[in-house]
């Protein structure tokens, strides 16, 4: 029996409509959620305010610097070190067996549970190099966590230039470099960010990989070998503790808007961008 | 900077050429000359190798993975293909122009200004004369004179076509490349690119290929055939067109094949 043609249409247009809705519903939902018991909490001396007697009263201010300061410095280490290597890996090799062993590594590395690279970073910074419960020890383990996402967003990026502008570039007498930095990289730019805020997005929320390495200091960090607490990693240990739910779920609120605030001042910046380079 | 060297001197020369893509050869034994100030037609059907004798030429081949060439094409008695040629100096010797029009993302002014960029130009005044000069030589200038800061991307075919003829002249090279240049052009601009050729064939020398035998009867001093890879017959366009030499010529040119 053949389904006739306008029916299956209909079909398929309500089914992914629904799947849709759903999504969004289950998006507006958390969000909601989250808001809903976190805004009640938040007030100018919850951000401003350092936290006292652990958590249960004052501010979450020495959280939200950590968070900054950590994610800021874990988004500094990859990004140079992840789009470098997807420069490479798309402009400077052909196709061969290393490329392919490099991009498969770092796409199981992206499959790695944060937990893991929690303890690897514990290991080998903490311990081995003697850098403590630190910011930088975090800060290194956040972006040897984030590195295959921006490696691969970044390789799409840089492969969606189009073959053409290359080619004008060289025949116009530009070097390799030359070609990357001024034809390549500019038309790339806005997968790139895309990676880059993803890995913020990431890098904020993270709770397992920074437990480990960046400790839980409740002190503004004073330097890169001080220990450090993320609002993650607060709101974690808050609401594990039982110290108090209300203060947990504002800073979940004070996550959530912070995401919401970086996505959409990047996406500003970036459309700028976009315009002024076409 | 430019020699002066007698019009109608040979400026390229090309013996016993081929060239390889892996296992496949796109191009066999070539021997042509190429006279200064004159524009050279190449004529014939898709896949006969025009394409990448132009690349030869500019070696945008080397960018092809395992592309492969023997024998030797001459620029003023040096083979290009010899280890220690500078492939961007060479490149900026012999300016492209691609059969789709790719401007960059970029404006009309710093589109034409790329190639010196590229070179080392800093100064903001020279680079305006040249970007003024070379706009002017494309025959673009009067058009966009006073919107040289928008995107070249918002230019009509034809004239992003001349925008990228003023980019290579921007590079004051001694060739100009052209692949099919009009091959998406409306009539007008069409003629628009070709009067241009015919005055920059002072300065210039210019290798036309093209898909269209009228225009090359319509430009080219002298016209080349090529099929297969190889080249069938070359001489002073009026003879081509109207006693060729090689069967397979007259055949092509009556719309017997290609």
């Amino acid at each position: 029996m053949r389904v006739d043609p306008r029916l299956s249409q209909r079909i398929a247009k309500t089914l992914l409509w629904a799947m849709t809705i759903l999504t969004v519903a289950v998006l507006v939902f958390i969000i909601f959620f989250v808001l809903r018991k976190g805004l009640p909490a938040l007030d100018l001396d919850f951000l401003t305010r350092n936290p006292v007697d652990m958590g249960k009263g004052g501010g979450i201010f020495s959280t939200i610097i950590g968070t900054i300061v950590l994610t800021a410095l874990a988004i500094l280490i990859a990004t140079p070190l992840g789009v470098g290597t997807a420069i490479y890996l798309t402009e400077y090799t052909w196709e061969n067996t290393v490329t392919r062993v490099i991009r498969f590594g770092a796409e199981c590395l992206a499959g790695i549970p944060s937990i893991i690279f929690g303890l690897f970073g514990f290991i080998l910074f903490v311990t081995k190099l003697g850098f403590g419960w630190s910011i930088l020890s975090g800060a290194l383990t956040l972006a040897f966590m984030i590195l295959p996402t921006i490696i691969r967003t970044s390789e799409e990026a840089i492969k969606s230039v189009p073959a053409a502008y290359r080619q004008v570039s060289f025949s116009l007498g530009g070097t390799k470099w030359q070609t990357v930095t001024r034809v390549v990289l500019p038309s790339a730019v806005p997968g790139i960010v895309t990676g880059i805020i993803l890995s913020v997005g990431r890098s904020i929320g993270e709770t397992a990989a920074v437990i480990f390495t960046a400790g839980s200091a409740l002190r503004i960090p004073t330097s890169l070998f001080s220990s450090s607490r993320t609002m993650s990693v607060h709101f974690y240990i808050l609401a594990r503790e039982g110290i108090s739910m209300s203060r947990a779920y504002g800073t979940a609120a004070v996550l959530v808007i912070a995401i919401l605030l970086v996505n959409i001042a990047t996406y500003y910046l970036m459309n700028r961008f976009i315009r002024r380079y076409s | 900077m430019r020699r002066e060297e007698p019009v109608g001197s040979v400026a390229i020369r090309v013996s016993r050429f081929s060239h390889y893509f892996g296992a496949e050869q796109t191009l066999a034994e070539l021997d042509l000359d190429i006279n200064r100030n004159e524009i050279l037609g190449i004529i014939g059907p898709a896949r006969s190798g025009k394409s990448t004798f132009l690349c030869a030429l500019n070696r945008l081949n080397d960018l092809v993975r395992g592309s492969r060439v023997e024998g030797r094409i001459e620029i003023d008695g040096r083979n290009i293909y010899d280890a220690d040629v500078d492939v961007i100096e060479l490149r900026r010797k012999l300016g492209t122009v691609f059969a789709t029009p790719i401007p960059l993302p970029r404006s009309i002014l710093e589109n034409v200004a790329f190639g010196p960029r590229m070179a080392g130009v800093r100064d903001r005044v020279r680079l305006d004369e040249v970007v003024r000069d070379s706009l002017e030589k494309a025959g673009l200038w009067e058009e966009v004179k006073d919107r040289l800061d928008t995107s070249g991307l918002k230019l009509s075919g034809g004239q992003q076509q001349r925008l990228c003829l003023a980019r290579i002249l921007a590079l004051k090279p001694e060739f100009i490349l052209l692949d099919e240049p009009t091959s998406g052009l409306d009539p007008i601009s069409t003629m628009k690119i070709e009067d241009s050729l015919r005055k920059l064939k002072k300065d210039y020398t210019i290798i036309l290929v093209t898909n269209n035998t009228k225009q090359a009867a319509r430009v080219a001093d002298r016209t080349a055939f090529f099929l297969n890879g190889g080249l069938i017959e070359i001489g002073p366009t009026a003879g081509i067109f109207t006693a060729p030499a090689d069967k397979r010529t007259d055949d092509y040119l009556r719309g017997r094949f290609g």
